[in-house]
């Protein structure tokens, strides 16, 4: 099975060439990097790959580890590091169980899960290969990380532990060097199931080298496996996909690949395989090239989430953490309605957009009258059937059409009336008809959100291009066009907007609205940025031509708003694209269709899945995180926080700022936290911590602004802002992936949030000497309300700073956007953040984050996982350092200021106050309250919670922050989180005197029971720091130490 | 059929009612000022008379109701927008038995009807101001906010924005459409503030006239095929000051229209008749 699954990988790397870099999967179709990048991932997928290669008797050994793979593989591991090796025993276990028992899709619960998804997405594709092989080869995609260091010891694990071993798994995807040792193995194992498997499928697999071959294959052989579980299809299809992919690259099988299942507008699908490592962008740009579409910026990917909620793919980040264990289930739709569609270059453009409208209409979401209804469906006529012939267009020819959520047939007869009219019209000018009339609804466009306003009554939040709107049933009774809105956050499960103050009034004014969860705040939050930054900002100006300039060029998706859009599509230069228009019909029929049956799958899978195993380890992403956060939380939690700094004269830590990849999911969460924080339930709250924020700025105004990379504490001291600013740094260390820009909006909002908490303080801050970089934190501020913007404008960039602040922000690729949308101007105040030393509240206020965090998701740990986020410093052979560190590089961001900043806020408004344990303590009640919020919210349980902080210097303390401030070369800061820690790596360069200087400081947070021997978790992680950078001395260990005394209330 | 939105201002058909004697000493209003029957009268002939002869509209007069006041002022008793008629549920419960000949009237002209059952909603057609791209209703003594609910309902295509009127009886008592895109606003502050929340609360740009006196902003605009704009407005008699505003309005065909009577009772002058545009064979 594990062989199948790496072929699997292989095969999705081969159809979809991923340009990014950190996705191994870069080129499948060519087998030297194929092998090349399995190699470097781990050998058990190799030997997986090998395998499946054997069976077609293509044997290129995979297992040559290329230099990048392997890289790739570190960056991948983070979490699994951590996972104690009896976990992943288990794993290895459940593979060859499936194996043995000719995979039973049950015992692979995560890969069965995923299995199932699969099958329902694309039930056509069956194999007459052993359905047990197929499930073997799903479980092994997912399992292989596992396996790699569960093969060695396979111990009889119960099925919890398998479960625990998925999850792990997930995290697996980053392969530990050991864990490759064990792969062979497993490798091996793998092998000799693939071989069988191909063997039966072997001709299959062949024919169904191209996907479209698989389908067809699937139809003739589905006869055959009925009684064979949909997982199974899948499998086989997998395995068949695999077969082809590996006969052809046999190193792809390392690749671990997923086929992902789009529903098109027309309500078709389309299938593809992806790296399971891939970012959006990846498919995203598949689904378009399917298209043809070039003019995508207005559109998007979106998933449900285990609360049946839509959710934007993030195009910049990795797709599995955004969907976590939801399915590879995607639907491809109008993201930004262009207000105005007649200014959309391409006929086919406007197409789409119309069978977005027609599905908008059809359901109900954009409501018109009976006689638009009428008109828009016989323009629909018009471009899908041409002219009304009254011979072959009877009255039942549009009986397929769904033309208004509820249809007479008095609206039937009406719309051929009209469509008879239409005679002569071309389908493109039908179209444009159509969108000339649906532009006019009032609705059109219009993404509503469900929430309550301050006195608890039921509204809508609709954003659109101009700007929020506030509906009471349909009526509108308030709108807040974006340039009277200077700050948008969220905090928990509250919405907040921050009003430009009247001509008349003085002073501005917050709106808030209660959402009905943290996510869904969350998700309001995103959309506004979003809206915000597409249609109310124009490609921003670009001063100074750096480096990140350049890497901000490659961004795109969100990255360009509608003005750069618009600019990028005068030039396309194409004869119009041939597309046929036929789908209304099909909408209704497929949405029928629409593959739904993995979902009850799912939902057990999602079962299985809190207890942890099911959940495929997207370990890098929030819910092991979350999970293991929560245990400690609901029992008293004690969170450690030890910050340790590196200094070297050789600067070996930017090589892995390269690699190091930062995962958004992470950074969101972090940042929602921050949000949390920033803004309290309570107007009180926030206005105590602005207070408290104003402080903390004056005392960085005072403090010199000079950037001091090497500590922490200014980073968390640093205003959010200020990190935000740091982007900047990043972005030029970033990758030229770049796709980040919705995660620079992210970032940008939680510089909002910053501002508001720090709100009238921060604009003296802003007077910040800057530096060279200045511009990319402009970005910043542009995301973000526009006025908020202004406000930090008024600061010089102060960009080393704020890059080095920005440490969480782990996507150096967002920093880079930032730098290219954000003017000069947008940096703010980061000097302030330098001065404090905020490091302590900064690591209460992550412990606190992670609490809101686990509730908001409500991943609950099993007990089974709990055990091993208590342990997992501990057991984790590898140094926990270094695991962090690897764990660190999949997440870490280069110029990730805004992360960090969101978090430094709370943090912040800490150090200001040294005993700010209140602060903190409202953050953790926060967290609480989030749990009850959802209940029925208001009342915030106070918790208390006592902090110690302890710094130990060493002599060599000649730190940046001595008189010379050096320039500032490079900065890079790098998150992971593993189960009860969470790592944040800042790598700064400076030239000093002539001399570069390489500072690393790592903060790691470590969460958990009192069942945690947190001093042993400390020395551990610090010998591992040492002993990861055995050329470097430590300079400063800052210890803060949070226990909670007591919950109030749960 | 016309697109959406469409012209605006198009018209070919009026519905008037004829006023009762009983208006004199019955009729609502918000003051204390005796009406002069006959005066009223007078002026309520030549504004039908205007519709239908000058401006050519086909008018549907509806004979008054001695036991209905108000009668005369049928804007109150349905909203017509397009295809579809919203009949109201006035405010005033003595004004609830009007909308039953205005629904007769305008079901018999084809209009799609749409009836407000719900005895929790009311809405005057006065506080209803259409601008031809939305809708704002004032929230009023006479119009509460489920009666604009179900005038959304009714309406979908259209935006419907809720505006407070206070210290005014309708929203229209102060402003109104002069052109596409050009709303008549009184001076007042009240009138001034509301303007400002529909500005806000509008994702289109308006362009305003501002005119001394609120009551004069009360003017009725359409756009006739051979005649292009037409401004109905107040006197120079009752409002010089404002009726000098209009009269720059150089584009449009301006009709200066007494109103000293049925003011005194709150008519206005799109009070006194329902515009309707019915295409033939539709």
């Amino acid at each position: 099975m594990t062989t199948e699954v790496g072929s699997d990988t292989d095969v999705k790397k081969e159809p979809e060439k991923v340009p990014e870099v950190q996705q191994q999967t870069d080129q499948p179709d060519e087998p030297a990097d194929s092998a090349a990048s399995a190699s470097a991932d781990q050998p058990q997928e190799e030997s997986q790959s090998a395998e499946a290669k054997s069976d077609q008797e293509a044997s290129p050994s995979p297992e040559p580890s290329s230099p990048p793979a392997a890289g790739g593989q570190k960056k991948e591991k983070g979490i699994s590091r951590f996972l104690p090796p009896w976990l992943k025993r288990q794993k290895s276990q459940s593979q060859d169980k499936p194996d043995e028992s000719s995979a039973p899709p049950k015992q692979e619960s995560v890969e069965v899960v995923k299995e199932e998804q699969e099958e329902t997405n694309q039930p056509k594709e069956e194999v007459d290969g052993g359905g047990a092989v197929t499930t073997s080869t799903e479980q092994t995609e997912e399992v292989k990380e596992v396996r790699e260091e569960s093969r060695a010891e396979e111990l009889q694990p119960e099925e919890k532990e398998r479960e625990e071993e998925k999850s792990i798994g997930s995290a697996d995807t980053q392969p530990v060097r050991e864990e490759k040792e064990d792969e062979s193995e497993m490798e091996e194992k793998e092998e000799e199931k693939k071989e069988e498997e191909k063997k039966e499928e072997g001709k299959k697999e062949e024919e169904k080298k191209e996907e479209g071959k698989k389908e067809e294959e699937k139809k003739e052989e589905g006869k055959k496996e009925e009684e064979k579980k949909e997982g199974k299809k899948e499998e086989e299809q997998v395995i068949q996909q695999e077969a082809s992919v590996l006969s052809t690259l046999k190193v792809n099988k390392k690749m671990k690949m997923v086929v992902c299942h789009v529903t098109l507008l027309d309500g078709s699908q389309f299938s593809c395989e992806v790296e399971k490592r891939a970012k959006g962008q990846y498919l995203f740009f598949q689904v378009c090239d399917h298209l043809n579409l070039l003019e995508k910026d207005y559109f998007g990917l979106s998933f449900k989430d285990n609360a049946e909620q839509r959710c934007w793919l993030d195009v910049t980040k990795e797709i599995k953490r955004q969907i976590r264990n939801s399915q590879w289930q995607f639907v491809f739709s109008v993201k930004f309605y262009p207000p105005d569609p007649s200014q959309l270059t391409e006929d086919i453009t406007r197409y789409l957009l119309c069978l977005q409208l027609r599905q908008d209409i059809a359901s109900g979401r954009l409501p018109c009258s009976f006689v638009t209804h009428a008109l828009l469906g016989s323009y629909t006529l018009q471009g899908e059937l041409g002219d009304h012939d009254p011979e072959e267009h009877r009255l039942d020819y549009i009986s397929d059409f769904q033309f208004a959520p509820n249809q007479t047939k008095e609206l039937e007869e009406k719309v051929v009336e009209l469509h008879k009219s239409h005679r002569g019209m071309t389908p493109a000018q039908a179209d444009a008809q159509f969108l000339e009339n649906a532009k006019k609804l009032s609705m059109y466009g219009v993404d509503l959100h469900h929430a309550k306003d301050s006195e608890g009554v039921d509204i809508m939040l609709g954003v659109c291009s101009n700007g929020l709107l506030i509906y009471k049933d349909r009526l509108r009774i308030n709108r807040f066009a974006w340039p009277k809105i200077l700050k948008i956050s969220y905090k928990r499960s509250n919405f907040y907007i921050k009003i430009r103050p009247g001509e008349a009034e003085q002073f501005e004014s917050t709106v808030g609205f209660k959402l009905p969860n943290h996510r869904a705040a969350k998700r309001v939050w995103k959309v506004c940025v979003e809206h915000h930054t597409f249609f109310r900002l124009v490609s921003p100006e670009q001063p100074t031509k750096t480096k990140f300039l350049t890497l901000g060029s490659k961004f795109r998706y969100s990255g360009r708003t509608q003005a750069q859009t618009r600019q990028a599509s005068s030039l396309i230069d194409r004869p119009a694209p041939a597309f046929q228009r036929t789908s209304s019909k099909r909408i209704s029929r497929s949405l029928d269709g629409a593959p739904v049956v993995n979902v009850s799958d799912y939902s057990q899978a999602d079962g299985a899945g809190e207890n942890s195993p099911a959940l495929e380890l997207n370990s890098d992403s929030k819910s092991q995180q979350v999970e293991v956060m929560e245990r400690p939380n609901a029992d008293a939690a004690t969170s450690i926080t030890s910050e340790t700094a590196f200094e070297t004269d050789g600067a070996g830590a930017p090589q892995r700022k390269s690699k190091l990849r930062v995962q958004g999911e992470n950074i969101y969460v972090r940042h929602s936290n921050l949000m949390l924080e920033d803004l309290d339930k309570t107007q009180e709250d926030v206005l105590k911590h602005q207070a408290s924020i104003s402080e903390l700025k004056r005392s960085f105004m005072e403090a010199t602004p000079e950037p001091r990379p090497s500590q922490w504490d200014k980073h968390l001291t640093g205003s959010p802002a200020t990190t935000l600013r740091l982007q900047t740094h990043g972005s030029a260390e970033v990758k030229p992936e770049g796709n980040e820009v919705i995660e620079v909006v992210e970032e940008t909002v939680v510089i909002e949030e910053v501002v508001k908490a720090k709100p009238k303080s921060s604009t003296p801050e802003a007077s910040v000497p800057v530096e060279t970089e200045v511009k990319e934190e402009r970005s910043l501020s542009s995301d973000s309300e526009s006025e908020d913007e202004a406000e930090y404008h008024a600061q010089p960039p102060s960009t080393s700073i704020s890059t080095q602040q920005i440490k969480e922000e782990p996507e150096e690729e967002q920093e880079a956007e930032l730098s290219q949308q954000a003017p000069p101007s947008a940096i703010e105040s980061q000097p302030s953040a330098e001065a404090a030393d905020p490091g302590p509240a900064a690591e209460e206020e992550k412990a606190a984050q992670p609490h809101e965090e686990e509730r908001t998701d409500k991943p609950l740990l099993t007990p089974d996982e709990a055990p091993n986020g208590h342990a997992p410093q501990g057991e984790a052979p590898p140094s926990p350092q270094t695991a962090a560190a690897d764990e660190e590089e999949p997440h870490i961001v280069n110029g990730s200021a805004s992360r960090v900043e969101t978090e430094h806020l709370p943090q912040v408004i800490c150090c200001s106050e040294p005993p700010v344990v209140k602060t903190e303590m409202v953050t953790i009640s926060d967290t609480f309250a989030a749990q009850k919020t959802e209940i029925s919210t208001k009342e915030v349980p106070i918790v208390h919670t006592e902090t110690k902080t302890i710094t130990y210097e060493a002599a060599q303390l000649d730190g940046n922050g001595d008189g010379e401030p050096g320039v500032l070369m490079t900065a890079q800061t790098i998150t992971s989180e593993s189960l009860c820690t969470t790592t944040t790596t800042h790598i700064t360069k400076t030239l000093k005197g002539g001399q570069s200087e390489t500072r690393i400081e790592k903060r790691i947070v470590i969460t958990g029971d009192s069942d945690i021997d947190h001093d042993q978790a400390l020395a551990q992680a610090i010998k591992e720091a040492k002993e990861q950078h055995p050329d470097m001395s430590v300079t400063r260990v800052v210890v803060h130490k949070e226990t909670e005394l007591a919950e109030d209330e749960d | 059929m016309a697109g959406l939105m469409s012209g605006f201002g198009s018209f070919t058909h009026a519905v008037v009612r004829a006023l009762p004697q009983s208006l004199a000493k019955e009729a609502l209003r918000t003051g204390s000022l005796e009406v002069d029957l006959l005066k009223a009268q007078e002026e309520h002939d030549k504004y039908v008379s205007v519709l239908k002869h000058r401006l050519g509209l086909e008018v549907v007069e509806l004979p008054a109701d001695e036991a209905l006041p108000d009668c005369v002022f049928v804007e109150d008793a349905a909203v017509v927008c397009g295809d579809t008629a919203l009949i109201t549920r006035p405010g005033a419960e003595s004004r609830r038995k009007e909308t039953e000949a205005m629904k007769a009237a305008l079901t018999e002209l084809g209009l799609s009807i749409v009836e407000m059952t719900d005895e929790s909603a009311t809405l005057d057609g006065g506080d209803v101001l259409f601008t031809g791209r939305e809708f704002f209703v004032g929230l009023s003594m006479r119009t509460n906010q489920r009666g604009a609910e179900i005038l959304a309902d009714a309406f979908k295509d259209y935006a419907v924005s809720t505006v407070p009127v206070q210290d005014r009886l309708h929203l229209k008592s102060f402003c109104s459409m002069a052109g596409p895109g050009l709303i008549a606003i009184g001076a007042s502050e009240a009138a001034q503030k509301a303007l400002k929340i529909m500005q806000q609360m509008s994702d289109h740009k308006y362009d305003k006239l501002t005119l001394p006196d609120d009551l004069a902003a009360n003017c009725v605009y359409m756009n006739l095929p051979s005649k292009g704009d037409v401004l109905l407005h107040c006197t120079p008699e009752e409002f010089p000051e404002s009726a000098k505003v209009f009269e720059k309005l150089k584009d449009h065909m301006l009709i200066p229209v007494s109103n000293q009577e049925k003011v005194k009772v709150d008519g206005a002058l799109t009070c006194c008749s329902v515009l309707v545009n019915r295409k033939k064979n539709i």
